[in-house]
């Protein structure tokens, strides 16, 4: 037995070479694109809210609660972080706190990287902040939908985390996708219910405190209250 | 916002070091599956700063722990600040090309 921190991240050595660097470059796709995302829309006031965030996703992922048969788990923040700032400028604040995780307190392999980056970050990002977009459109545009659509959504996020991790796995010939699939998603399953409570409790609260920086809210639950200083889309 | 960072920051230094220490999800996969060792350090990574959130050179478990965490969510929070900062749009002042005057 060797002691390596493993949490949730995938350490170095469970993937192949060609599964690690596919990964990495669908990452630095994504993080590339939510690099010019930032350059095009991401106004001063939001500057912030981006510094945060990544410090309370780091926070809590440090926070390992305990799950059924002696595993634990943590808050991944994917959906949490698309619903504040949208799904592209989510992958930066995950993609900046998993790089951390990895360099600092080798957290996470390193050929890992970008799996860990898509895993964890970019894929929930994106399938959540597009599946809240889309619940809204469908929903009523209230407080509780929007509540328990993100809820929902969050869940999903870290199931399709834990599904594509046990794809790359196989991929490698780590382990058939036939003996980790079922195990990744029982154990994600309960996970999920944690991401689920705090992302629905972040985003409340965030939503209670400063409506203005929940930006995939329906304009119905930003408007109240405090005057809106984001500028309009679209406007010139 | 600032509530939200010594939120934060409270949370990494005085709650994690009381964090559940049992494997994690994929670990307890990877150990009952039998493909736990296949896992290593990158070299790079065997002289990380804080290797497994622990701050060096400190002999209390629960001490280093939450110095790590106090450590790591500060510098999270300015390289994602700084990251933002670098990357905002700029509206007033060194007006990127194509910007109305």
């Amino acid at each position: 037995m060797i002691d390596i921190p493993i949490a949730l991240h995938i350490p170095d050595g469970f993937l192949s070479a060609g599964v690690a660097a596919s990964c990495g470059l669908a990452a630095i796709a994504a993080v590339a694109w939510g690099l010019r995302v930032a350059n095009v829309e991401l106004d001063e006031a939001r500057v912030p809210l981006l510094g945060v965030l990544a410090a309370f996703i780091f926070a809590a992922q440090m926070l390992n609660f305990p799950i059924a048969g002696g595993t634990s788990g943590h808050f991944l923040g994917a959906t949490l972080a698309a619903v504040l700032l949208g799904p592209w400028l989510a992958c930066l604040v995950m993609a900046v706190v998993i790089v951390v995780q990895a360099f600092a307190f080798a957290d996470g392999g390193v050929s890992a990287l970008g799996a860990n980056v898509l895993n964890m970050g970019v894929l929930g990002a994106l399938l959540a902040g597009y599946l809240v977009v889309a619940a809204g459109r469908l929903l009523p545009r209230t407080r509780v939908a929007f509540l328990g659509v993100a809820g929902v959504v969050s869940w999903v996020a870290v199931m399709t985390g834990a599904a594509a991790t046990s794809v790359e796995l196989a991929a490698s010939d780590t382990v058939p996708l036939a003996t980790s699939l079922p195990a990744m998603l029982g154990v994600h399953a309960v996970i999920g219910l944690g991401e689920a409570v705090i992302t629905v409790a972040a985003v409340s609260a965030v939503l209670a405190a400063r409506p203005d920086l929940v930006a995939l809210a329906p304009k119905e639950l930003t408007a109240a209250g405090a005057p809106v200083t984001r500028p309009a889309e679209g406007a010139v | 916002m600032i509530l939200a960072l010594a939120l934060a920051v409270g949370l990494a230094t005085a709650v994690s070091p009381f964090a559940s220490s049992n494997p994690d999800g994929l670990e307890h996969v990877a150990k009952r599956k039998d493909f736990l060792d296949e896992g290593k350090l990158a070299r790079i990574q065997q002289d990380s700063p804080i290797s497994g959130y622990a701050f060096p050179g400190i002999g209390n478990e629960r001490v280093a722990t939450g110095l790590a965490g106090f450590v790591g969510t500060i510098a999270v929070f300015a390289l994602g600040y700084g990251l933002a900062f670098v990357l905002r749009r700029r509206e007033r002042g060194g007006a990127p090309p194509g910007a109305p005057a």
